[in-house]
């Protein structure tokens, strides 16, 4: 009864989405403002049908309903009950239902907080997310139904995949569907405005926080994604350039371009037609991505069940948002305005370069991506392009963005002068070079790209000081009161504190990075009892190793000790689990995180009688990758809680405008 | 006074590089005991070499990475012909001869593969350069084009 | 018209959108063998059933033959068998068996059990040869000409499918010759 019930609510949704996504629309056009009042209940019934459904889901899966098809596929009387709610979202049409889910939460988060925003554009925006949640709706009723029943009904379930038993399946999901689908938001702002025809300042000031946390999410995912696929899949990296990486990652090098976009078109007006564009295509990248991921396409490690009937159907909803609205953008950017006046040198073209370097790195990695299907399509051969090719081509153009993250935050909005900056400038790239050269000399030796590495994290760390600096002097020309320098400091705005966070995280992420694509040093050695090894300081020593029981899997726990100059510094725990009902080996590596990196240790092959093939790495700073992109997250959050983002809009008339409206 | 701050503007940044050197250090290859493999040398090369090759019955792995059969045993190949003094180009070559040029996560540059490799270069280059050319466009309008500016 | 270079994002995302509707019809997993059109490598491998034999490559230039690559522990292989068996019964071509990473007496078991259509099966233990055929999933079936060419080559299981539109005519065309 329960999954009927949940089928029913699908339906239902659809009708709301329909009416949703066409009165207040129709309402916004004509004036009328009782259309337009529908909006907002709307929403509110299409969170609680989504969610009555989702919940039915799950509950199929916690009472183990075998005879759901999803439940039978994706679960098992020993699954451990947390992984049993994961498993909802672990499959296709399971994950589809989380989309939905993100979807009517978002809509109703945009009702809820938008009690500033005039009328007609707040019906806009929600009739265009209405229909956004329409079109997966369909594509879930039509093609994905996590509700089909199986029949006979099997006596237990086929699992879930041993790889996504563990936590990362329960946050990174969900974190990564908050920012794919908040991007929606952005894409939903973007075409609001286009139809309206208005594109103000106002406009970009309402869409940086959705925006802004949007990205904040989707740092968060991926950065998720990269540290399971780091401790659970056991082969010690963090990111392959896989195709279902870079679906993901594409979208987030829109997103930051499209937070920084807005920050000029809110200062000074100009670039609209570029920010609208940028929202456009942050959510038809999350949408491309999604397509990439089940069409089977592309090979991945990461793709669902690859279907092409359920591609063509995405292509073909992706296909008609997106050309609808590039459409809209062809018709009304003509009539937009080049808003205010700005000088060669100054933030805003600091800004635009950021923007250029984005877009370009974004570029980079779909035609590295796309390229194989490319030449396969003409007949041209099948080839695969991978790190190799990723990292010689992406990690210039990001040297080059980061030399401008340095500048850009010292540049004076409007104007600013070649010999002003420099002097600004000056400090920070000294202590940044002459930083770089310690730390590479005091670790033993670096390459010319490790120093560019360290060189770009200390720019940018010694940049957000000397701004810092800067903003905390006693002067009139800051607004600061305050006697003291920490008082001074009390008062920054949290917009501003919030971008020094982010990109000192970024500087964070990119110290991690380039330490340890410089010095991880691994070691595969056979080990029997009480053998030891050492690998750069530590002495790893084998002690042997033991059958331990899971609650559905069965492993081999191996067990090691680390020493470091005499002194025991940690005992590691790696196993080799096979789970019962796939039958699939896993390996559980073991890790001691320590705050200046990571030891790392998996258990190979087994060779003679309790002889074992260790794999042993040593990862320094390799945690402070996903660190700092916590950091870069959080700064995103703190800025958007800034005051200016709380106050309400002073625009006089909240009068219905029509399309006939003029641009400005 | 202003000795001072100039003082502290230069030894605190340095010192949180040496303090971050120091860290990095007591991971340093300077501290390695003798290695229990045959040839470390070897071995990394032959992780290099196998780590841009895939792994044919993986879904999306290298085979330096992957536990399969074939990977194990390609792995092993490599070794084999490192050890006898080929060239990595040599292997390269072995691997595409067999198992065409899918195999290589590095890919080849020729015809067909010119747009893949300088792309992004040229995609870089006529971005910045339309950035310029625009924004030096933009400042030559007149002002009436422009709108007022909310922020001054 | 100024207005048309406001369509420059639509015209781009319309290519990229007919890319992909092409990709949805090929196979990304299916990897074309280089080795097409190429001498088949050279091979010196005992026979299955009589091991203190061994043929050679060039013991089999100035036929056609198949070379059916094969395991005992692999189930797609029990698929496609019967219809190896079809073709052996139909004398369609010489089948040559490559027994790949095996156990001698698990195979012969194998065959036993299940047929033998094979002219002979080479034991290729260790899997180089399986290497230098660029084998990477059994079951694979080569075809290889009357000059020693390889001039065909299929991975996984046979269908009839394949046979029919395939394999027979290839056969035809390369036995009608010379």
């Amino acid at each position: 009864m329960i999954p009927e019930l949940g089928h029913f609510a699908l339906w239902l949704a659809v009708g709301v989405t329909l009416a949703l996504g066409t009165v207040p629309l129709i309402g916004a056009q004509r004036g009328r403002a009782d259309w337009m009042a529908l909006a907002r209940p709307a929403t509110h019934v299409l969170l609680a049908l989504i969610l009555f459904a989702f919940f039915c889901l799950l509950a199929s899966f916690v009472r183990n309903d075998f005879s759901v098809l999803n439940v039978a596929s994706n679960s098992n009387s020993e699954l451990p009950t947390m992984y049993r709610i994961a498993a909802s979202w672990g499959s296709h049409e399971g994950s589809l239902m989380l989309w939905l889910l993100m979807q009517a939460g978002w809509a109703w988060a945009v009702a809820a907080f938008s009690r500033n925003l005039p009328l007609p554009m707040l019906a806009r925006i929600l009739s265009v997310m209405g229909l956004l949640t329409l079109s997966f709706l369909l594509f879930v009723l039509f093609t994905s139904n996590p509700f089909d029943r199986v029949f006979p009904v099997p006596l237990d379930g086929r699992d879930l995949n041993p790889q996504l038993q563990d936590p990362g399946m329960i946050f990174h999901p969900p974190m990564l569907y908050m920012g794919y689908v908040g991007l929606s938001v952005a894409f939903a702002f973007a075409v609001a405005a286009l139809i309206g025809g208005n594109l103000d300042t106002q406009w970009a000031r309402w869409s940086r926080p959705w925006t802004t946390v949007a990205w904040a999410f989707l740092t968060f995912g991926i950065a998720l994604g990269s540290w399971w696929a780091y401790y659970e899949l056991g082969w010690g990296g963090w990111w392959f350039w896989d195709a279902v990486e870079n679906a993901s990652f594409m979208p987030w090098l829109v997103a930051t371009a499209l937070i920084h976009s807005l920050a000029v078109a809110e200062k000074r007006g100009s670039f609209k037609n570029w920010t609208v564009l940028l929202a456009i295509l942050g959510y038809s990248l999350a949408l491309l991505g999604t397509f990439l991921v089940r069409s089977g396409v592309i090979t991945s490690v990461h793709s669902f069940a690859s279907d092409p009937a359920r591609g063509a159907f995405i292509l073909m909803m992706m296909g008609v948002t997106v050309a609808a609205a590039l459409t809209l953008y062809a018709w009304r950017a003509p009539r937009i305005g080049l808003g205010a006046r700005f000088g060669m040198l100054s933030r805003e073209t600091m800004l635009l370069a950021n923007n250029v370097l984005l877009i370009v790195a974004m570029a980079a990695v779909m035609l590295g991506t796309l390229y194989p299907l490319i030449l396969d399509a003409f007949g041209l051969g099948k080839i695969s392009v991978g790190p190799p090719y990723f990292n010689a081509v992406y990690v210039p153009i990001m040297a080059v963005l980061m030399f401008f993250m340095g500048v850009g935050p010292l540049s004076r909005w409007k104007n600013d002068s070649l010999p002003a900056l420099a002097v600004r400038l000056r400090w920070a790239a000294g202590v940044a070079v002459v930083s770089a050269a310690l730390t590479a000399w005091g670790s033993g030796g670096i390459g010319f790209g490790g120093f560019v590495g360290l060189l770009m994290a200390y720019w940018i760390l010694y940049t957000v000081v000397a701004e810092i600096w800067d903003r905390v002097q006693p002067s009139a020309a800051t607004a600061l009161g305050g006697s003291t320098v920490w008082q001074r400091l009390g008062q920054l705005p949290r917009a501003s504190v919030g971008m020094w966070v982010a990109h000192a995280g970024t500087a964070m992420f990119v110290f991690g990075v380039t330490m340890v694509s410089v010095y991880d040093i691994e070691k595969d050695v056979a080990m029997g009892m009480g053998e030891s090894t050492t690998v750069r300081g530590y002495t790893f020593t084998y002690q042997g190793s033991r059958p331990v029981n899971g609650p559905n899997y069965e492993a081999i726990r191996g067990h090691l000790i680390v020493t470091r100059d005499g002194q025991q510094v940690s005992e590691l725990y790696p196993e080799k689990r096979v789970y019962r009902v796939q039958r699939m080996p896993m390996t559980e590596a073991a890790i001691d995180t320590r705050w200046h990196g990571d030891l790392y240790v998996q258990m190979g092959e087994p060779l003679a009688q309790d002889k074992w093939l260790v794999r042993i790495w040593v990862k320094p700073f390799v945690t402070w990758i996903w660190i700092g992109c916590m950091f870069m997250g959080l700064g995103g959050i703190w800025a958007i809680t800034d005051r200016r983002y709380r106050q309400r809009v002073t625009r006089s008339s909240t009068a219905p405008t029509g399309a006939a409206g003029a641009a400005v | 006074m202003r000795v001072d701050r100039r003082l502290v503007a230069w030894l605190l940044p340095l010192g949180v590089a040496l303090l971050l050197a120091l860290l990095a250090a007591s991971h340093s290859a300077a501290r390695e005991a003798a290695p229990a493999s045959a040839d470390p040398a070897l071995e990394a090369r032959v992780q290099r070499v196998a780590s841009e090759l895939r792994c044919l019955v993986c879904q999306n792995e290298t085979i330096a990475a992957s536990n399969a059969e074939l990977a194990v045993d390609l792995r092993n190949q490599v070794r084999e012909m490192l050890r006898a003094g080929q060239s990595e180009r040599e292997v390269f070559d072995y691997m595409t001869d067999r198992y065409g040029d899918f195999v290589l996560y590095r890919p080849p540059l020729n015809n067909a593969t010119l747009a893949l490799w300088f792309g992004p270069f040229v995609l870089l280059v006529l971005g910045l350069l339309s950035l310029w050319w625009m924004l030096r466009r933009r400042n030559r309008l007149p002002p009436d084009r422009f709108e007022a500016d909310e922020n001054p | 018209m100024k207005r048309l270079r406001f369509l420059w994002p639509l015209a781009l995302f319309l290519g990229v959108v007919v890319l992909l509707f092409a990709g949805l019809g090929l196979n990304p997993r299916e990897v074309p063998s280089p080795l097409i059109g190429k001498p088949a490598p050279a091979f010196a491998l005992p026979k299955l059933h009589a091991p203190e034999q061994t043929i050679r490559r060039d013991d089999l230039l100035g036929k056609v033959w198949m070379l059916n690559v094969w395991a005992s522990w692999c189930a797609p292989c029990q698929e496609e068998h019967p219809l190896v068996l079809d073709i052996a019964k139909r004398n369609l071509v010489a089948v040559y068996g490559l027994n790949y990473k095996d156990q001698g007496d698990a195979a012969r078991r194998w065959l036993a059990r299940l047929g033998d259509p094979y002219v002979a099966t080479l034991v290729d233990a260790d899997g180089r040869i399986g290497i230098d055929y660029g084998v990477y999933g059994v079951p694979e079936t080569f075809i290889i000409d009357r000059q020693g060419q390889i001039r065909f080559k299929h991975t996984g299981p046979l269908t009839p499918d394949v046979l029919r539109t395939r394999i027979e005519p290839l056969l035809k065309e390369l036995q009608g010759a010379g």
